[in-house]
């Protein structure tokens, strides 16, 4: 019984390795562990369930990374994969890897901030101290509380000028 | 053993909750589609560039939680009904008058004071009952008010600065803050007038009224805008499937793709 119950976790293990190949459409440098919206992976009498969470109710990427998830799968030979959705507990950028954090910075976008500061809901709260992807610097200004995806604010270095996306707490 | 006429009772008693739930959560979607619809238009006509993409991004989150409500709609409609209903078919295949959004929902989207203003309106509101649903006795109903209230939140704040902002802003502005209350304030009270199935899914709006009033005068307070009365006589009749005249243009626009080519895909 023990002996069964560590292949299972071994199994599983594999499976995981397999899920970090995939990416967000939206963001091509995160993979789907990077973000945190992979839930749990199980796998039962009756084939594989997978859970996962979308980052915003609207989000146009979940079709695709479910689609990619099963194609991921089929591929390395596995059959009757269910891939669920769920709403609870709703997603949160806590759940972002530190290595997700690093890569998004590299690629040029502001990670979210270790210690949330702008999910109050006073009104008119100064701007969020996000440092720029490009030089480093504090000293930066918020354009927009919305960006380019649901997932983004819009910023701008006032050193470097730069203009840049920062993943948004949430 | 209960009598066959007890059983046939409580048939009748779970098909009735059923379907008040299946009620309950379409007027919840729909009201979230017709907004996303109308706030939709906005599209590559915004103000500034900055301000279309944040309308634009408010709609496509309303536009999710509206597909989370109708994706769990259409199951317990398939179940029950034994026909196959999908978010799609419920969007794109219902008649006007089986529509239950709210008139508010429907308006035409105006100026930008109009259409932000509406924003908060429905905002403060949905932030409102999605907090009271996130105790109700529906495990799936209390998860997707638990993940739509964090993207509600960001929709308070934005669209309570933006009231602030024009009231307390140039004469122009405030003029058109005015004007546009004039006219959105008698679709507000239809909110809180309870329909069946609003009170059946243990939903309580007077307690979403008052804290709706409350947060609705404190930013009022700040933009220099006097609140209207509240218990003012109110328009009504989205609930029932009883729309204003704009409703059924908004479905041509909508429907039309759909019903012409039935099942088509990008």
């Amino acid at each position: 019984m023990q002996q069964q119950t560590i292949h299972i976790k071994q199994a599983e293990k594999k499976i995981w390795s397999l899920l970090a190949n995939i990416t967000d459409p939206e963001v091509p440098v995160l993979t789907i562990l990077d973000l945190g919206i992979v839930r749990s992976v199980e796998i039962t009498d009756t084939g594989i369930d997978i859970v996962i969470t979308p980052t915003y109710s609207g989000c146009p990427a979940m079709d695709m990374i479910a689609t990619n998830i099963r194609m991921e799968l089929l591929a390395a030979g596995y059959e009757k994969i269910s891939v669920k959705n769920i709403l609870s507990p709703a997603w949160t950028t806590e759940w972002m890897t530190q290595a997700g954090k690093e890569k998004l910075k590299a690629y040029g976008i502001a990670p979210p901030s270790d210690k949330q500061q702008v999910c109050s809901s006073g009104l008119f709260s100064p701007n969020e101290a996000i440092q720029c992807p490009q030089c480093n610097s504090y000293h930066t200004q918020r354009i927009s509380e919305f960006g380019s995806t649901a997932c983004k604010a819009l910023y701008q270095c006032i050193d470097c000028r730069e203009p840049f996306d920062y993943f948004k707490c949430h | 053993m209960n009598s066959p006429i007890t059983n046939k009772a409580t048939d009748q008693l779970i098909n009735q909750s059923t379907d008040q739930l299946i009620n309950f959560l379409l007027s919840l979607a729909d009201s979230n589609l017709i907004l996303a619809q109308r706030n939709g238009e906005w599209c590559g006509h915004g103000p500034v560039l900055e301000q279309d993409i944040a309308i634009t991004n408010i709609t496509l989150d309303i536009l999710g939680q509206g597909r989370n409500f109708y994706q769990y709609a259409a199951e317990l409609i398939s179940q029950s009904s034994g026909e196959p209903a999908t978010e799609d078919s419920l969007a794109y295949f219902r008649t006007e008058r089986e529509f239950k959004n709210l008139l508010l929902c429907e308006l035409p989207k105006g100026d930008w004071a109009q259409s932000v203003l509406r924003q908060f309106f429905y905002s403060i509101y949905t932030k409102g009952l999605y907090t009271q649903l996130l105790n109700s006795k529906d495990d799936r109903i209390a998860a997707i008010a638990e993940k739509s209230l964090k993207e509600v939140n960001y929709h308070v704040r934005w669209s309570s600065e933006w009231i602030i902002r024009m009231g307390d802003g140039t004469e122009e502005s405030n003029q058109r803050l005015k004007n546009a209350l004039k006219y959105l304030w008698p679709f507000t009270g239809e909110m809180f007038i309870p329909a069946d199935f609003e009170k059946d899914n243990g939903v309580d709006l007077s307690l979403v009224k008052n804290e709706w009033q409350k947060n609705v005068q404190n930013v009022f307070e700040e933009a220099t805008i006097a609140t209207p009365d509240i218990n003012m006589v109110m328009q009504s009749g989205g609930k029932q499937g009883i729309h204003t005249e704009y409703m059924g243009f908004i479905l041509a626009e909508m429907q039309y793709l759909q019903r012409t080519y039935p099942n088509a895909e990008w």
